[in-house]
């Protein structure tokens, strides 16, 4: 019989923090520049050049490390982790090691399905990036260094080894990284490499308590690939111990094109990291007044966003989770809807306005929205969008043609109000000229008007439809419908 | 005046005489250059003479109005420089073939110091590669000749500064010490020398060896000198997050008060076996004038002190082993081509590097390696805290610490070059304040029957270098021993 295998699965997110400076000295951490252009003497690694920590970037690693429940440390420890490779300036990287700033904390899942699990976060430390070798730049074999993103103040997230499946592990990532983009410390980018993220992964037979030999994937940079990765090292482990094989310790890559993992090194040649306190840069002191600032200041989370959003505006699971898809857009939204209800609106004012907001964005807005990063161009401002939603609500012009407005709003960057004052578009609500329309349908229309008497009511809406032609689309519909009612049932 | 009345005239005098327009600091900037050129081929203390910026510099001094002029401290003072510290557009290279022809981008922080009180500086001293040494034979160009006998050594790690500084071919000269390197050669060399306490000069732009240890210090040929040195360079630095913000006392102040009522303690132990009999006397003699001077003399005990060099050499090569992982002929300085990037960097290293520093980079690696890191690295450090405490201890009783700063005398080069257990013993005295981060200075105390200086240290607490100062000050002006210089080095013996 076939034995049953359980994934373990832990994953560590590099997450690059969106200070204006690198970690330990004042170039511009900014991306796309060109190359070695935003390098100095300390990210050089030039001799005698020494490492000052970034201040905002301490604040966003607590902040980060709050939000995930942990344990910040009074007094951590910055540690050289000791390596050679060209990316890496001083040989070494600065890092923290056994007195990590931030410990235990944890952040809770929820599934496809619904349900819900919570994960362990093991520690997030701060640390600096490494450059970026670029191989077979320049003349054919060459590898050629850009030290821009040398020293680009990162955290790493060690997760616990909590997650039983690859869709487990895409949830996780999905979730961290909407909390850290919303935190504002981090822009989300997988394909620019600001949210990185590596998975030990392991199987053992179900039921046995002791894991198994792990291997490490590296180089996965999509959500997409992240399951993929994770499923094809699953099925590899299971097909060797199923073989009689035995699973190595190694550090392995995911290759998108040939859609497989790809042994890197293994455990023999694993460098000693040689790990110490670096002794250029003393403990590193947060007070506990400072970690009580920032855990006032935290913003609130997408998910209790979505909480509040449900009870508070009636709003489903679905569109709750839609406008929280990045925080620029549920800042929209919550602005757009707060302007929607007017000044001290009843809660179901609020929840009314809420609703038709959260429709028209997902209907019309969301499609015209681009994304990159923390930044998101919105196609009009949310004081011009409640406008226009106010004009619907208040009859001006009808749902229908908000459609055709905002897009002519979208395209000329002009208001609402002027765009329906200018093409005539208002409404007429005005009984009196509906009534008179109404009146010479019914009198050109007399069978029509009997077979409606004799109970074919279905033909009110023929009626609609001339009045609404003959008030060449203008009229209220909901008016016309009414008055045409009290015509006839009269 | 004459250029050898010039270059006979301190920090203090040279300051004074530029200042009130009495001397060119150009004329003073040449009159040290000629000496240099005359004589450096003996001794061999310079890697790099500058002799255009310092030219060029002296004369920015004397273009400054009287006023402006007369407010520099260091105005037209030539300095000479360690070859470990970043000058800006000057070869920097820690005596190193690794580093050799590399040119700074930028000043280390002393050296900006150093300029803006209007110092002339006029070139790069030799010292051991990367300061790992007591005797600068391990320099990877030419060893330096003590200038009183050119048959033995300078010490080190900052020989060539501390022979500069006693040969005149500067006024003043900054060093760096890590468990030793200002303090020994100072002494071999009959020179006063600082070390600060740890934290009171900016690292920036000193190359590292053991970052934790690694203190600028001055050379100059009176305490009195190298305090106005150490007042320049000492203050907070906001580039080095181990730069202490703590205002810096006004030393030179120190120096002519009396030290009636000063405690000096004696660790009896420093005065016993394994010190030349020429030391210990001048040693016994010392305490005699601090007697005369109004001082109490009191035992203390330093009973980790034994520990300091076993604890030190797992320290200081553990940091050297990670400060020099950057040279690996990437972005700077040599690089030695090999099929791929491992015998890239193998190759670099093993040709850029010399025999000391290769074995003290593999000491190091050796100690933080996994599964020794506890056993070696991390219980150095425990005792290194005890040693801090004893000194603790010790300051209840006594307001300084004085014992000899080296054993012996200048010994001769190659007399250790093959042992280097036997050379790593030189600091046995040096080590312990390094190691607790407190400031000590070596004042001449004395001459031996060959004629060689003596130098006795002083270790007093943290950030008390106005006491440092005041007890050496006091102690130089009674004793006279300062005054005395070597023979022009083309006649000294060797």
């Amino acid at each position: 019989m076939a034995i049953a295998y359980e994934a373990i699965i832990g994953l560590e997110v590099h997450a690059q923090l969106l200070t204006r400076t690198k970690m330990f000295c004042g170039c511009s951490a900014s991306y796309g520049a060109p190359p070695n252009t935003h390098v100095c003497a300390v990210c050089l690694g030039l001799p005698g050049s020494l490492p000052v920590p970034n201040a905002t970037a301490i604040e966003f690693a607590v902040r980060a490390g709050l939000a995930l429940g942990c344990t910040v440390r009074e007094r951590s420890v910055f540690a050289r982790k000791n390596y050679f490779y060209p990316d890496l300036a001083k040989g070494y990287q600065i890092s923290q090691f056994d007195l990590p700033l931030n410990e235990r904390g944890h952040l809770e899942i929820e599934l496809d399905d619904g349900t819900r699990k919570t994960v362990g976060i093991t520690r997030i430390h701060v640390e600096e990036d490494a450059a970026k070798n670029l191989h077979g730049a320049g003349s054919g074999t060459d590898t050629l260094v850009d030290y821009n993103r040398a020293g680009v103040a990162l955290i790493e997230i060690v997760g616990e080894p909590d997650l039983r499946s690859a869709a487990e592990a895409e949830a996780y990532l999905r979730r961290l990284r909407e909390v850290l983009m919303f935190l504002g410390v981090n822009d989300g980018n997988l394909e620019e490499g600001s949210f990185r993220c590596d998975a030990n992964v392991s199987i053992r037979p179900v039921g046995q308590a002791k894991f198994g030999t792990r291997t490490e994937l590296k180089n996965i940079n999509s959500f997409r690939f992240v399951r993929k990765a994770i499923e094809h090292e699953l099925a590899r482990q299971e097909a060797v111990i199923s073989s009689g094989g035995r699973i190595v310790q190694e550090t392995r890559t995911y290759s998108s094109s040939e859609d497989k993992t790809i042994s890197m090194r293994s455990k023999e040649e694993a460098h000693d990291y040689r790990y110490f306190p670096d002794p250029d840069l003393p403990p590193l002191v947060v007070t506990p007044a400072r970690i009580e600032a920032v855990r006032a200041a935290l913003p609130e989370l997408p998910e209790a966003k979505r909480l509040r959003w449900q009870r508070e505006l009636g709003l489903t699971a679905s569109d709750a989770q839609v406008l929280t898809g990045h925080p620029a857009l549920a800042r929209y939204f919550e602005d757009v809807a707060a302007r929607a209800a007017g000044t001290s609106p009843t809660p179901e004012q609020r929840a009314a306005a809420g609703k038709r907001c959260a429709n028209f964005i997902q209907a019309e807005v969301l499609r015209h929205v681009t994304l990159h990063g923390l930044e998101a161009a919105l196609p009009v401002e949310a004081d011009a969008l409640v406008e226009l939603l106010t004009i619907v609500e208040d009859g001006t012009i009808s749902g229908k043609m908000a459609k055709d407005v905002f897009a002519e709003m979208v395209e000329t960057g002009r208001r609402a109000r002027k765009i329906v004052d200018q093409r005539g578009l208002a409404q007429v609500s005005d009984a009196g000229v509906i009534e008179a329309a109404a009146r010479a349908v019914l009198d050109e229309n007399a069978a029509q008007v009997a077979r409606y008497k004799a109970g074919k009511t279905t033909v009110l809406g023929f009626f609609v439809g001339q009045v609404m032609k003959a008030t060449k689309g203008a009229a209220n519909p909901a008016l016309v419908n009414d008055v045409l009612k009290r015509l006839l049932d009269a | 005046m004459s250029a050898a009345a010039i270059t006979g005239l301190g920090v203090v005098a040279l300051a004074e005489k530029v200042q009130r327009g009495e001397l060119r600091a150009v004329e003073v900037a040449q009159a040290f250059l000629d000496r240099i050129a005359h004589l450096d081929g003996g001794v061999g203390a310079f890697l790099h003479v500058d002799g255009e910026g310092a030219l060029a510099q002296a004369a920015g001094v004397d273009r400054l109005a009287p006023d402006a002029r007369a407010a520099l401290p260091l105005a037209g003072v030539p300095i000479a420089i360690k070859d470990n510290l970043c000058t800006r557009g000057v070869p920097t290279t820690c005596a190193s073939k690794i580093l050799a022809g590399w040119v700074p981008p930028y000043d280390a922080h002393a050296v900006e110091r150093l300029r803006a009180a209007g110092a002339t500086l006029v070139g790069k001293t030799n010292m051991d590669e990367f300061a790992m040494g007591s005797s600068n034979e391990n320099s990877a160009f030419w060893p330096v000749r003590n200038p009183w006998d050119r048959t033995r050594a300078p010490g080190g790690s900052s020989g060539g500064s501390a022979a500069a500084t006693a040969a005149a071919f500067a006024a003043a000269a900054l060093g760096s010490d890590t468990g030793g390197s200002v303090r020994q050669p100072g002494a071999f060399c009959g020179v006063a020398a600082i070390k600060p306490t740890y934290g009171r000069i900016s690292r920036y732009g000193l190359i590292a060896f053991a970052s934790s240890l690694d203190q600028i210090g001055p050379f100059a040929r009176t305490t009195r000198d190298a305090a106005r040195v150490l007042g320049v360079i000492a203050g907070h630095d906001p580039r080095d997050a181990t730069s202490v913000a703590r205002e810096v006392p006004d030393y030179e102040a120190e120096c002519g008060r009396p030290l009636a009522g000063m405690r000096i303690g004696v660790v009896r132990e420093a005065l016993g076996e394994g010190v030349e009999p020429a030391v210990r006397a001048a040693l016994e003699a010392a305490l005699e004038v601090y007697r005369g001077l109004g001082c109490t003399i009191v035992d203390v005990a330093l009973p980790h002190a034994q520990h300091a060099v076993a604890t030190y050499y797992l320290i200081a090569p553990a940091e050297c082993s990670s400060n020099l992982a950057r040279f690996d002929g990437m972005r700077f300085g040599l690089r030695t081509p090999g099929a791929d990037l491992a015998e890239t960097y193998g190759r670099t290293r093993a040709e850029g590097f010399g025999p000391e520093v290769k074995r003290r980079i593999m000491l190091g690696t050796y100690a933080l390696s996994a599964g020794y890191y506890d056993a070696f690295y991390v219980k150095a450090q425990k005792v290194r805290t005890l040693i801090a405490r004893d000194y603790d201890a010790a300051f209840a009783t006594c307001d300084a610490v004085l014992t000899p700063t080296s054993p012996t005398v200048a010994f001769a080069l190659g007399e250790k070059t093959s042992d280097p257990l036997a050379m790593y013993l030189a600091d046995i005295f040096t080590l312990p304040p390094s190691l607790a981060g407190l400031p000590a200075a070596n004042v001449t105390c004395g001459f031996s029957p060959e004629g060689l200086p003596i130098g006795l240290q002083l270790v007093t607490r943290a950030f008390d270098e106005p006491g440092l100062v005041r007890l050496a000050d006091g102690y130089e002006r009674a004793s006279g021993f300062a005054g005395r210089r070597p023979a022009d080095p083309e006649k000294a013996k060797g």
